[in-house]
This record gives C-alpha cells, structure tokens and sequence, in this order.
C-alpha cells in the first residue's frame, strides 16, 4: 500500500500555493509561530552572511601583522647613514687638521729636525712638500702623504679626540687610505669591518630610533647581515631579518593588532552565537508548530471518517485512507518541520548574498553569477531526468514488488500448477528492468553534491581572475575579492538547498491535497437541527414505497413495502451476491432511500438523528470485527454504566465465559495475534456485544456463515436467546435456520422478488423453492 | 557481521569494480584536498601586489582543472557504486526469490508471507542503498579524514588540538541525540503503527462503529493515541533539533579558534616564519573543516548502518533456510494406474510441535471416486489434502498416488497429477485466461477449447461471458475486481482446465450458494469422469453424494461410510448433519 501510494505521489504534482493557503488556513493560531520561526530563520541567516566579513576583517588584520616593518627599517638605515655620514665628516676634519698650512709648516720643521728620522725619509718628505704647491688634486696629494713612510707619518699626524674617542695616528692613517679608496657615495661594508676599531667607534655612534637606543655595534651587525643578503631573495632577506640584534628587531618586527583581533573575534562570537540561539529557536519552534499541525490533521482526518456517508467507502479503500493518515500526513509534516526554515534561511542568505555582492562591484557580481547559472542549468538538466529515471525506478520496483507479493501470496497455487518456471521469468523480466532503472536513477542522483561541489569551486575562480583583472585595471581593490570568494560560496550554497525544498514541497503538496481533499470530502448531512426521539419503541418496522439504488439513476429496490410487527422475525434470503446487505444498509440508514422510507413506530427514520436511528438497532455480521484491546473493552465497547454482572451473564449466554476464564488473564486477556480465537469464539463474543448493548432490534447478517458446523450449534442458540422479544432482521443462506420466520423476503440481482411466510412461499414454487430444494437435491444420475 | 556473509554474493567484477572505485574515491580525496592549496596561492597571487595576470590565470586553470578531475573520479565512483549496487540488489533479490519458491509450507509459515515479502522487498532495498551510500560515504570519509590529517598534522599542535576538540564535540552533540532521540524513534516507528492500527479498526468495523455509535468513541481512543505520537515525535524531534545548529556552530567555532590561535602563533613568530604560518592558517582551516565534514559523513553511517544490518540479517535468514521436502527420481507422471490415493497410516504433527495434527489415517480412494472430508475445526482435514501435493511432509506412514509413494516423484511430476484448488482462493493479475491456463502441467498449452469447457464447468462463463468481462476480461491483483464466489468460481475452473487425475478441493464451495454449488459438481461430475475428487467441505450438502465420507475429529478418523451410513453410526456425523437440517429435514431424505 505505501509503495502504491508513493508511486501516485509521485506522479501527481501539487499545487503549493495552493497548499499552503489551506495549510495556513489550517494553523490557526500556529500562525503566529510560524511567523516567529521565519524571523528566526531569517535572523539567523543574516548572522551568517555578516560572520564571512568580519572574518575576512581578522584576515586583514593578521595579514597587516605579517610583512616586517620596513618603514622601520628604512628609517633605521637612514638615520644610521645620516649620523655615520657626519660623524664621518667631524672625523675627517679632525684628521685634516693636521694637514692644513700651519700645522704642516710646524711639522715639516720637526720632522726635518728629528734624528729619528732617517735622511732618505726626510728627503722623501721634502719632495712630497716641493711638489705640494704643484699638484692641485687634493687625493692626489693624500695618497703621496700616506705614502711618506711611517716615521713621518706618526709626527705628521697628531692624535686626535672624535666623538670621546682617541685616534692614533697610524689608525688615522689606515683610515685616510681606505677612505680614500672608498666611493664616498656607497660605503661598502667589507671596507667599513677593515677600519681601525677606534674609527668605528667613532663612526658608529648610538642612535635614537621611535625611542629605541641602537648601539654602534648593532648598528654594524645589520649592515654586515643586510651586506651579505641577496635583495632579490625576499625569503633569504626575512631570514636575515631573524638575525638582527634585539635593538633593531624589535623595531622591524611586525606586530598584529591584537586589540584589533580580539574586537572583531567578540563580534563573531556574539554572531555565531546569536546565529545559533536563532537556528535552534527556528528549529524548535518549527518542530513544536509541527507536531500539533500534524497531530490536528490526524485527528481532522480521523474525525472526517465518521462524518462521511458510507458510500465514500465504496471508491475509497481503507489502505488509501490510512495512507492519508500516515505517509501524507508524515510528508506534509516533514516538508513543514524542514523545508519552511530551510527555504527561508536559503532565500535570505542568497538575497543577502545578492545585495552585499551587487553593492560591493556589479562586473564581478555579473561575472559570478552567470559562472553559477551555467552549472545550475547543467544541474536542473540532470535533475530533470534524474526525476524521469526516479520515477522509472519507482515503477519497476512497484512491479516486481506487486509480483513478488501476488507469487508469494499465491505460493501453494504457483507450487501446484507448476508455475515456478513461469513465475521466475516474469520475476526476471522485472528485475532485470529494476536493475536497469535503479542504476541509472542512483547514478544520476549520485552526481548531485559533486556537481554542486564544481560549481562552487567553478564560480570561486572566475570571481578571483576577474577580480584580477580588475584590480590591475585599478578599478577594484583587493579586499573586495577576498570578500567576493566568501559571497560566491553563500551565493551557491542556498541556490541548491531552494530546489531541494522547493522540490519537497510539491511532494508535500501532493501529499497535502489528498489530505485536504479527503478533508473537505462532503459529508453527512447535518442533523443536529432535527430533535424529534424514537423513545421507547415498541418495534414495528414498515417499508413504506423504498426506492433505491447505489448509483443515481440505477434503482435496484423497486418500490418495496413491507410491513413487520414488533418481536417478528423477518429473514432476507437469495443467492450469492442477491443485495441482501442493501436493506440492512438501508435499516441502518447507512444509505438513505431515493423515494419512500422506513418507519420505526410510525415515525419515518429520515425525521430523527441517524444515532437514533443506530440505537434501535443490535447487529451481528459475518465478518467478526474484534479490535486490539481487551476482551472486556471488545465486549462492552462504547456501552455505558455495563455492571460485571451483565457482561457476565452475557458471555454465560452465549456459552463463552468459561473459555474467558481459562485464558491467562481472564476478561482482561489482551485480544492481538498472540491470542488465538477460532472463528466461531469471535462470532459469540461479538453476539455477546450486541446482547450488552441491548438494543430493541436485532440485524444478523450470515451471522454464521463463517463458523464452523458444531460452534455453529452453540451460537446458534446464543443468537435464539438474543432475539426473544425483539423485532429481528436474518440474512442467511442457510434456509433451514429461518423457516420458521414470521416473513421471508428473497431477493435476487438486487431486488426483492418474493415475500411470504416459508410455507407460503414454497406453495408458490417460484425462486425460493428452487433455492430451497437445491440444497438437499442428491445427484440425479 | 550479517552484511558481510552478503557480501561474498559480489561476483569477481563486482570485487574489481569496487577496487577500481576505490581507486577512483582516492584519486577524488587527493584531488578535493589540493583544492584548498590552489585557492590559497590564487589568494596570496591576488593579495601581492604586480602579480602577473597570466600567473593567476594558471593557477586558475590548474584549480579548474583540478575541481573538474574530482568531478569526473566522483562521476565514475558513482556509476561504479550504482552498477555494483543495483547489479548486487537484483542478485540477492533472484536469490531469495528462488528460495522461496523452493520453501515448502513448512519454512513459509515459519517467517509468514508478509515478512517474506518485506525480506525480499525493502530489505532488499535497504542494503542496496547502503552499499551506495557505504561506497560513496563510508568508505570516502575515512580516507578523506586521515588524508586529512596527515596534510596537517605537523603544523602546530593547538591547531590539531583544536580540530580534536572539534571532533569530540561533534561526537559528543551526536552521541547525545542519538541516545536521546533514537529510542524515541524507535518508539515513533511503534506508535505510527498504533495509529494506523486504531485508524484500520475504525474503518474495517465502519458499519459496527456507526450502528453503536462508537464514533466518539473511536475518536477519543484515535486521540491517545494520536498524543502519544505527538509527544514522542515533539520530543525525538526536537533533540534532533539541536543537531544542524550545533553541526554549523561547531564549523563556524573551529574556524575561529583556528584563525584565533593563528593570531597568536603569528604575532609570537619570528619574521621568517609569519607568511607561512598565515598560509598554513588559511589551508589548515580548510582541512580541518575536511576533518569535521568527515566525521559528520562517519556519524551518518553509522546512523542507517544499524537497520541495514537490521535487513541483511533478515535476508540471510532466508537464504539460510533449507527447505526440509527433496524431489524423487520419478519425473516421469505418466503412470499405469491412474487417480488411486492411498494413505497409509499417516500422521502428522508441525515440527516442535508436541501432538499430532493426524494420527494414524488410512483410507484408499480409486479412481473417479468423490472423497470428502469433513469435520469441525482444527479437526485436521485441511492438513490432510495438503500432505498429497507435498505442502508437508508426513510425519509417519506414507502416501501413495497410483501406487507409488509421493516422495519418490519429482515434485513436478507428482502436482502434475494434481488440481489443486486452496481453501482461500487466489487469482493473478492478468486476464480470465492467463489464470485459468495457469502453470505447467506438463501436457503443453491449454487449447482455446479447453479453457472454453472448464470456465463452463466451473459455472463461471453467466459472469465472464458478459460485455464487460470475456475471456480476455482484465483481473486485478488478488483478483480484486472479482467476488468471492466469482473468484472460487475461477481457481475450480483453473484446477478443471489442467485435467487433472486428481482433484482436491479445500472447502474451495464454501462463497457459493447452494445452487450454484450443487450446478457445478454435478457439472464437475459430468466433465471429469474419470478423476478421483477430494474434497474437504463444511456444508452436509456439499458432500451428501459423495462416494466416501471421512469423518474428522482431532485428528483422528471416527468414521468413515456414504452419508446414510454415517447418519446411523457416525455420532460426530450426525451432530454436524443436525447443526444443519433439521430432524425432519434428515428423516425425509
């Protein structure tokens, strides 16, 4: 029954527009949480779509953290050359000093008197003085100086005091020659190592950096590491950086804003969070909303059954009924507990996601979302068939599972006729085509999550190369692509779970309109205005004129009267499939008449409430309807105020109480299929039902039929006791039970073509004596 | 492990088509996890600044690329999973089909009918889904976590806790629901059926609940139980609640803690080391993600993996049921003596059951004689008709058909003597003809003829010769569309149609009246001479000219005799004559 159910499902597509205004309709007061549920939703997907940009913001404020401070660098560097350029400058002075016209004149004369002093050097000496006057180039002239030999030197050139150091002279000396060879422009630093340590000293003075001291030793550290790194290799240069002395390092380090982090770690915590509470509140809420629609539409549904005339019943079975119950309520039910919340967070994600992204660059937007339309048209193509191949499957599993079902329901049959062989090669036929349809329609459902995985990464690249290619042409910023690789992402995201929902719901508005058509069936008419009562009746029954027939325009009781006298017994009789139930349906008013009536003391049923009509009435039928309880409740059903005793008596009656007292838990015995009643007991214990019910009139229909031949004994008189005194209606097929009624009505092909007494009837020698012979009639050959 | 034992039915393809996916979910894995890299160097390419474009456009195209390599692993994983799947499914389902029509009564009854067809049905299905899902699921999660973790488990160890964390979290909220919800759900599944069995009962008794007027009745207990459902739906469901919420808080979390961790491992970092920290920062979030998603796959195996387990356990019950009836060596139905049963001293009893069913039964019927069994119920004569088609075996003693005992025909051979036709009858879809020339009787097809006479025989031609039926007439499943004395009328004329040596009628008159009943054996009488009938009957008159009446009671013969003989020395006879005719009634006879 499910399997056939799903597969009309399927098959039908609903309405969900539809749907919903009923489904709304229906709520009630859970409109007001519905509501509640989708701000929910939407709040939490709002939460979602602000946590991607203040993430990207912890991005940004890490990647600032990262690169070391070159500014800081260069500062160092600069105000480093800055004070060795001038400190550089006041030493050279100080040396030169020693050199100027005057101090030269004095030194020549000491220098000529020394006796430490050999004459060749003092000659040397002499020369460099005579052509002083002629050489113009002032290196020239240095380099002739320095190369006096050293005697002459050290008187030429004093100590000197720079910067609170004391150079000697020979240092002066070193000095002055490296100088000289070095490109007063580029200081290299191999040249700088090799100057007397005193000159360093000098050269190098602390420095003042953002408040940091650097010593003239660090100083010369950096430039030595900085001196020997590649600058086109940036890692090599981070590398040295890790070198340098603490005073620098610490100025060069880069440091996160940790302040910065920490404020926008809080907002994201204080979204997720609240993205959370949200979600769950929308969860729960949906789920309480739910439940109570769903139980409301189980009991609008189980009520509806009784509302509805019998002949509903007759083109509708009962596995469709409960399938409404269950499988369509259950849908319907699922789509609303999933699919609403779903949708709205995915509408409002990808709204969302829309607007930030339009607002933020419309060319990468445009770009981004045509990449996501080609995987989507790529998605629905395959979804489309994808559901041809679903459906497909559904029905070759409908049939091989119809088969297997029918095979093994009629598996004696299929093994006594030899069937096995022809049987399996349907099965195979069957099989073989669900193998076929299973595999094409897993496969293709198979391909969903990669695609969608594709088609993500897919628009995740075109956004980053256009995004590029705007950015060279200046007219984006770099931060707009890291934000557009997260709004993608949400852009994709809820495109997959809309069609997903959206294809639930229609199954649920499938689902939903079985249940509401099933809802707003026609029902009974309603009689709560009529207010005339049967009362105490005495239990004449007239037929007065009844016309009927199940369908319009079909009679098959033609214009019936019939009149029965309170405590008679009337019997209705015919063969197989005659319409003997029509007139208990009728009694019953089950059906109503086309024309005419019946009467109960005069007054005509159609002028009181069906129920009263209902409670006139004690009725036994063929098939024994027992439900799953106890055997108490079975036996006084809907009774009120029944005393044990009477129950007691009852059972005793129709000659059960003694088996119920043998059962493990006496009245109490739980009646399922653990409890093995025969026919025959069900048969008596429902007969019991209807002597608690004690109603004035009796209806059996075939009563006995199913019941074995010696139960039948004993029911038979349980039935006798129960139609003392009372207006009784028979329908039996065995006629000798009910030759001694006070009226047989025969019916055949529907309708009633005899009615007499027994032995009136046989006089005739019409239908009912043939039917009665027929029965004792030995073979005639 | 019940699934396992199943899975020895994959042929030797099927075991190279699950390397080979196994191949191809590594390939998918590898690829999925380079992904991440890819994005971060475009990333890093766009955030520095005089980047080529070209350079970008590469590694564009390597991403691409990539992304559509694991596109087409996962497309070929999943023609694989779903051909190995569906080839599996159709396999196992031939496989129970086969066994159980080799099941005699016997195993049927043990399982019943209904769980059968649940067995070879959904059980089916279910195990079948399983082994797509566990393809593309169960056995890629694995890979992917560890491959997963390998990628990050040597950058620092306070991201790799934090992803543990993670983990446990995750297993922690699941655990919690699983233990909290499922039992609900177990309890749901109970209770649905409680509804539904409350709603069945108010429409099967529909007629006895309006004629109590029951229907508020009815209602109030459809209202229990219908609360009872909510309650355990609203509570099931609402810790289930908990789960897609927390699922996104733990993802969203763990990116943070890492980026947050990060923030500190880099600022405390030397120069050097910064730029790779922040790319490992970037990739590591999205392997961990990887890690959790992972996990979220595991847990939801292991969530269907119980009622999987749960079906394959049902279907191997089924496979593993011998069936306890062997065929003999006579396949040869064409025997000298033709319609003569004889049981022996038969007796029978259900296995493990303590008493006899039949205890000691001996009675010969020859050829073109009416056997009838009558008796009250539970007296045994069903058991007995079905021990001669071989439904069961006999317990002790033997039976012989025309001389030979059953068990040394083939059972084919053996019910090709046979027209059988059940107590409850049973009709295929198809049409009037495809069930009355039903089966095999190793004679060939049936002629148009012969089809012709038994419908006539069997009294069924006044309804299936009408417009609105003919021989072609469409029958519904269980033959819906018909009556029941329509559809007794069929399965007789079903048994005529193979002309049999033997019929045997299981109280197969019981939904016809007496005259249709009486027209029809005396037209069966007629048209099939020369077969020995057994019939088994409740009705006196059904039987009252029968050859031989076997009278039943708990299953023993107290007597055996024509129906005037029974009448003055059976007393069990004469009781259930009693219960019928009246006194006079027997006496004018």
């Amino acid at each position: 029954m499910n399997r056939r159910m799903r597969q009309t499902n399927s098959g039908e597509k609903g309405n969900v527009g539809e749907f919903f205004r009923k489904l709304l309709a229906f709520a009630g007061g859970y409109r007001v949480l519905i509501v509640i549920a989708v701000v929910c939703a939407m709040g939490g997907s709002i939460c979602t779509i602000l946590g991607p940009d203040r993430l990207s913001d912890i991005t940004n404020a890490i990647t600032e953290g990262i690169s070391p401070n070159t500014d800081n660098l260069e500062e160092v560097t600069t105000v480093m050359s800055d004070n060795m350029q001038s400190n550089m400058e006041l030493l050279v002075d100080e040396i030169s000093g020693n050199l100027d016209q005057q101090s030269l004149a004095t030194k020549s004369s000491e220098i000529l008197a020394s006796t430490d002093i050999s004459d060749e050097d003092k000659t040397e000496f002499q020369t460099v003085i005579a052509s002083m006057s002629t050489i113009t180039d002032q290196e020239e002239l240095q380099e002739q100086l320095l190369n006096l030999p050293d005697s002459v030197l050290e008187i030429l050139f004093d100590e000197v005091e720079v910067n609170g150091v004391t150079i000697s002279s020979s240092d002066q000396v070193t000095a002055l020659s490296l100088m000289s060879e070095m490109d007063s422009e580029d200081i290299s630093t191999d040249a700088l190592n090799d100057l007397p340590d005193s000159i360093k000293d000098a050269l190098f003075t602390d420095i003042i950096v953002q408040d940091t001291t650097i010593s003239g030793e660090d100083q010369l550290e950096m430039m030595t590491l900085l001196s020997e790194v590649d600058t086109d290799d940036s890692s090599a240069l981070l590398e040295a950086l890790d070198e340098l002395p603490e005073s620098i390092y610490s100025l060069v380090d880069s440091s996160i804003d940790m302040d910065k982090v920490m404020s926008f770690i809080v907002v994201l915590v204080v979204l997720y969070c609240s993205s959370f509470a949200l979600s769950l509140a929308q969860h729960l809420i949906m789920n309480y909303v739910t439940q109570n629609i769903t139980k409301k539409l189980r009991k609008s549904i189980s009520h509806k059954i009784n509302c509805l005339p019998m002949s509903y019943f007759n083109h509708t079975s009962t596995g469709d009924i409960l399938s409404r119950i269950t499988n369509d309520v259950d849908t319907v039910g699922q789509t609303l507990n999933q699919s609403i919340g779903t949708l709205v967070s995915a509408v409002t994600l990808f709204i969302g996601a829309l607007v930030m992204m339009f607002s933020t660059n419309v060319i990468m937007s445009i770009s981004g979302i045509l990449a996501t339309i080609i995987g989507f048209v790529l998605m629905m193509i395959i979804m489309s068939h994808s559901q041809k191949y679903f459906n497909e499957q559904q029905e070759d599993l409908g049939l091989l599972n119809g088969h297997v079902e029918e095979m093994y329901t009629g598996h004696l049959v299929v093994k006594a006729y030899n069937d096995e062989e022809k049987s399996k090669k349907q099965f195979d036929e069957y099989n073989q085509g669900l193998r076929n349809s299973a595999f094409r329609a897993q496969c293709l459902s198979g391909l969903m999550m990669p695609i969608m995985t594709f088609i993500g990464n897919f628009g995740y690249v075109v956004v980053c190369v256009v995004g590029a290619v705007l950015t060279m042409n200046d007219m984006t910023s770099f931060g707009t692509i890291v934000a557009f690789m997260i709004y993608i992402r949400l852009f994709t995201q809820p495109l997959s779970q809309m069609a997903q929902s959206m294809q639930s719901m229609q199954m649920a508005a499938a689902a939903g309109k079985r249940v509401f058509d099933f809802l707003e069936a026609e029902e009974m008419e309603d009689e709560s205005y009529k207010t005339q009562s049967l009362g105490d009746i005495a239990g004449n029954v007239e037929f007065d004129h009844v016309n009927f027939g199940y369908d319009e325009g079909q009679t098959i009781i033609h214009d019936f009267s019939a009149k029965a006298k309170a405590g008679q017994k009337i019997a209705i009789v015919g063969p197989t499939g005659a319409g003997k139930t029509t007139m208990v349906n009728l009694l019953m008013r089950f059906y109503e008449t086309n024309q005419g009536g019946i009467k109960i003391d005069g007054i005509s049923t159609k002028d009181v409430k069906r129920e009263e009509v209902h409670s006139q009435f004690s009725m036994v039928l063929q098939d024994t309807w027992l439900f799953e309880g106890t055997i108490r409740e079975n036996l006084i059903y809907c009774a009120k105020n029944v005393s044990e005793e009477t129950m007691i008596n009852a059972t005793k009656a129709v000659g059960l109480d003694h088996f119920i007292r043998t059962l493990p838990n006496g009245y109490d015995t739980v009646l399922n299929d653990n409890v093995n009643l025969s026919q025959g007991q069900k048969q008596q214990l429902t007969i019991a039902r209807a002597m608690i019910a004690n109603k004035p009139m009796l209806i059996l229909d075939e009563a006995t039929s199913s019941v074995d031949t010696r139960s039948e004994i004993i029911i038979q008189k349980a039935m006798d006791e129960l139609m003392e005194n009372r207006t009784s209606f028979i329908i039996a097929h065995r006629l000798s039970t009910i030759k001694n009624s006070d009226l047989i009505l025969v019916m055949n092909h529907g309708d009633i073509v005899e009615t007499g007494t027994h032995e009136e009837l046989l006089a005739k020698n019409g239908f009912y004596a043939e039917l009665y012979n027929s029965q004792f009639d030995v073979e005639e050959e | 492990m019940s699934i396992l034992k199943l899975f020895k039915k994959l042929t030797r393809t099927e075991y190279i088509y699950i390397v080979i996916s196994i191949a191809f979910i590594c390939a998918m894995v590898g690829l999925d996890l380079k992904l991440p890299d890819y994005m971060s160097s475009i990333t890093t390419l766009v955030e520095t600044e005089g980047s080529e474009m070209n350079e970008i456009l590469i590694e564009g195209a390597k991403m691409i690329a990539c992304a559509l390599g694991a596109l087409i692993c996962s497309v070929c994983v999943a023609i694989f999973s779903s051909r190995i799947a569906s080839n599996f499914g159709a396999r196992i389902r031939e496989d129970m089909f086969d066994k159980v029509q080799g099941f005699s009564l016997e195993e049927v009854n043990k399982f019943s009918t209904s769980s059968l067809i649940i067995r070879s049905t959904n059980d089916v299905t279910q195990v079948q889904n399983l082994i797509v899902m566990g393809l593309q699921m169960f056995i890629r999660a694995p890979i992917m976590a560890v491959w997963a973790i390998l990628k990050i488990v040597n950058k620092s160890w306070q991201w790799s806790a934090a992803t543990c964390v993670a983990v446990i979290v995750l297993l922690t909220v699941v655990g919690i629901c699983v233990m909290f919800a499922v039992p609900r759900f177990r309890k749901i599944q109970y209770l649905t059926d409680n509804v539904n069995r409350v709603a069945r009962e108010n429409l099967t008794g529909l007629s006895v609940v309006r004629a109590y007027n029951a229907e508020e009745y009815q209602e109030d207990k459809f209202e229990v139980a219908n609360e009872e459902l909510k309650h355990n739906n609203l509570v099931g469901n609402g810790v289930m609640a908990l789960m897609q919420p927390s699922m996104q808080l733990i993802q969203n979390g763990l990116t943070l803690s890492i980026y947050w961790i990060g923030a500190y491992l880099i600022s405390n970092a030397l120069i050097s080391d910064k730029i790779s920290l922040f790319s490992d920062m970037v990739v590591f979030s999205s392997y961990a993600m990887q890690v959790v998603m992972s996990f979220m796959m595991l847990v939801a195996i292991f969530i269907m993996l119980p009622r999987a387990l749960v079906a394959a356990q049902r279907i191997n019950e089924v496979l593993d049921t011998q069936t306890k009836i062997f065929d003999g060596d006579i396949a040869d139905s064409n025997t000298e003596e033709t319609g003569e049963v004889e049981f022996r001293n038969v007796s029978f009893k259900y296995p493990d059951a303590q008493d006899y069913v039949l205890e000691n039964i001996s009675f010969t019927a020859h050829k073109g004689e009416t056997i009838a069994f009558i008796g009250s119920t539970g007296s045994g004569k069903s058991t007995l008709i079905n021990l001669v088609p071989r439904f069961y075996d006999v317990s002790e003693g033997e039976i012989l058909v025309d001389g030979i005992n059953i068990k040394d025909y083939t059972q084919k051979a053996l019910r090709n003597k046979l027209g059988y036709v059940s107590q409850k009858s049973v009709l295929f879809k198809g049409t009037i003809k495809s069930n009355v020339d039903f089966g095999d009787n190793g004679k060939g097809q049936a002629l148009e003829s012969d089809i012709v006479e038994a419908i006539y025989t069997a009294k069924a031609n006044e309804f299936v010769e009408t417009d609105d039926v003919g021989y072609d007439g469409y029958v519904a499943q269980n033959g819906a569309n018909f009556s029941g004395g329509q559809k007794q009328r069929l399965s007789i004329a079903r048994a005529i149609c193979r002309r049999p040596e033997i019929f045997i009628f299981d109280d197969s008159f019981s939904a016809l009246d007496f005259k249709t009943d009486k027209d029809l054996r005396t037209a069966l009488n007629d048209y099939c001479k020369d077969a020995t009938k057994l019939i088994v009957a409740q009705r006196i008159g059904t039987i009252i000219d029968a050859d031989k009446i076997v009278v039943l009671d708990e299953g023993k013969v107290v007597g055996i005799g024509t129906h005037e003989e029974l009448l003055k020395n059976c007393d069990v006879y004469y009781e259930i004559a009693l219960s019928q005719f009246s006194k006079e009634e027997l006496e004018n006879e």
